[in-house]
């Protein structure tokens, strides 16, 4: 089967996020960059599923040519091919993003055959937008379902499980079919020393969009003012036990 | 014209997430001027209409079809368009859950128009707003500006205290009956399994949480001790869960559960930004650790400062002898 799978190339923060000067973008001085988390498990389970039925993965990411960093990433864990869609900013809107990727999906089908399945992640760990794989599978007339953390495969079929509080619901889509995928649909993979080498040589290919300007505009990006509480202590080690039984009774949790 | 609420339920049972949107919209249909109108699809919407009328709605729109028996994001999304469309809405909301963010995406692909996700605030004029809406699970707000016929958007959950409207007067009930190819059937819920009755991570009024502290899947012993004792639940970083030592599912964290108990016990957790977003909404904190610089201490409002494994059994040691007194 052929599989794709949408990444996204976002910094990885600590303990905190600066912002830059300009209020445009995050301030990367300090950090690295890697795959957004939802989507890293989505290329673990597009490989693991050509792994078991057979087929290839191809990996496609909007974003800056650094972000052929993640792509070569993917194919140090067993993704075949890799797609960049090259852009000058630092984002593009959740609806030019969907209008190029829409537009590149289709001209990659055009030539080499409809995908089976398109992953997404179920929502970008930067902006968190919740919407492209939507807008694209829509676009494309394909059905999508979110927050997918189990995946099987039957005759023309896929049966995917959403996570719901106490238990999942479970869908089946016919193929061809998109699904946004959640961390913990399984456990990603670290690369082997063979499969870094071999992604420095993996073929990329650089495809050019124009694509339509959405209706929503950024105009800064800030942080939450922080509340600052002061921290109660209330004791050190074991002989805080009473302390905190007294501050279960008084919050009345306590069954 | 009107403002259209997505209200979230299982099977009729109303969920506090659209109480919240509700009490978000209000303020907004009042200065916009447009008519406070909530939305019901699927079985049980009925059950859940008399709920939503104290909140001010002056009309509640209960779709039914033979497709919307259960949740299907396209059937949904779909039934939500007919509906704006229908009563010319301008302004279309929920509140940001799994299924909020979803289906409202749905409505924005078929509106072609944009769908701002987690707001924390908004100002409509005419045709444009501008919004606060939450990154990185809310560690960073982006103050954004949509230009839009119609406005989509939903509210970050748990960042609105959901309140009735005192002086709402007595709303009506109107039938709906959407136009829906079968086609939408491919992403309708065809079953469902449940993993556990009862108290979850998103529900507990406690949860005892669990970092790299603990050290090993059997460290967690205690905890699930002391969750069992006090009626809690046991959650975990991300850290946990990358070591293998906890299913995903007992996440805490922006790509896990948000929680929002009464308390969150907070043990052996460093508390990245990853993990507080999921935790912040947590009324009370408590931070075990034995670092006092630990971003979880700090930011906590209460802390004891001490090895998990030796605090941790001493609270259940604790409650057990007062229980026995």
């Amino acid at each position: 089967m052929k599989i794709l799978v949408c990444v996204k190339r976002v910094p990885a923060p600590g303990a905190r996020i600066n912002v830059t000067e300009d209020g445009r973008e995050v301030d990367s001085t300090h950090l690295g960059f890697t795959t957004s988390p939802h989507e890293e498990c989505a290329v673990e389970e597009a490989v693991q599923l050509a792994e078991s039925h057979g087929g290839e993965v191809t990996a496609i990411t909007l974003g800056p040519e650094a972000a052929e960093e993640q792509l070569r990433y993917a194919a140090s864990v067993g993704v075949n091919n890799l797609v960049l869609l090259p852009i000058d900013e630092p984002d593009w809107d959740p609806q030019k993003t969907a209008d190029a990727l829409t537009k590149a999906i289709t001209e990659i089908e055009s030539s080499e055959g409809v995908f089976d399945l398109i992953l997404f992640g179920n929502e970008s760990a930067d902006a968190g937008g919740f919407q492209v794989g939507i807008r694209v599978s829509h676009q494309l007339g394909r059905p999508i379902v979110n927050g997918i953390k189990n995946i099987e495969i039957a005759d023309n079929e896929v049966e995917a499980q959403r996570e719901i509080d106490g238990g999942f619901e479970v869908y089946k889509l016919p193929i061809p079919a998109a699904l946004g995928v959640r961390e913990g649909i399984n456990l990603p993979r670290y690369p082997t020393m063979k499969g870094r080498l071999a992604s420095k040589k993996a073929e990329l290919k650089t495809l050019e969009f124009s694509a339509v300007d959405g209706g929503q505009k950024r105009n800064k990006l800030h942080r939450p003012e922080e509340q600052v509480s002061e921290t109660v202590i209330l004791g050190n080690g074991p002989e805080a036990a009473p302390a905190i039984v007294d501050l279960l009774e008084e919050l009345g949790v306590l069954q | 014209m009107t403002l259209l609420v997505l209200c979230d339920h299982d099977r009729g049972v109303i969920s506090d997430s659209a109480f919240e949107a509700l009490t978000f919209a209000r303020s907004i249909a009042g200065s916009e001027n447009l008519s406070l109108q909530a939305v019901l699809i699927g079985q049980g919407s009925e059950q859940a209409a008399e709920s939503v009328i104290s909140f001010g709605v002056e009309t509640v729109n209960v779709a039914s079809h033979e497709f919307l028996i259960d949740y299907g994001p396209e059937a949904w999304g779909e039934t939500l368009t007919q509906i704006a469309n229908e009563t010319s809405a301008k302004i279309i909301v929920s509140c940001g859950t799994d299924r909020g963010n979803e289906v409202l995406a749905h409505v924005a692909a078929r509106l072609e128009m944009p769908f701002l996700a987690n707001c924390r605030k908004i100002q409509i004029e005419n045709d444009s707003s501008t919004a606060t809406r939450i990154q990185w699970g809310g560690s960073l707000l982006e103050d954004v500006t949509s230009n839009a016929g119609v406005q989509i958007f939903s509210v970050e959950h748990h960042s609105t205290e959901p309140e009735a409207d005192a002086s709402s007067g007595s709303g009506s009930i109107v039938e709906f009956k959407p136009d829906l190819d079968s086609a939408l059937t491919r992403t309708l819920v065809v079953d469902r399994v449940v993993r556990t009755h009862g108290i979850t991570l998103t529900t507990a009024p406690i949860v005892v949480g669990g970092g790299r502290g603990v050290g090993s899947a059997e460290g967690f012993a205690p905890l699930e001790e002391l969750a069992e004792e006090i009626g809690g639940v046991v959650g975990c970083s991300r850290a946990v869960t990358n070591n293998g030592w906890r299913p995903h599912s007992d996440q805490v964290g922006q790509t896990g559960n948000r929680i929002a108990p009464e308390i969150y016990i907070a043990s052996g957790i460093s508390g990245a930004i990853q993990h507080w977003v999921g935790a912040m909404a947590a009324k009370n904190i408590l931070a075990i650790n034995t670092d006092p610089e630990a971003n979880m201490v700090t930011k906590a409002g209460y802390a004891v400062l001490g090895d998990l494994h030796e605090v941790i059994p001493a609270i259940t040691a604790e409650v057990r002898s007062r229980r026995n007194a």
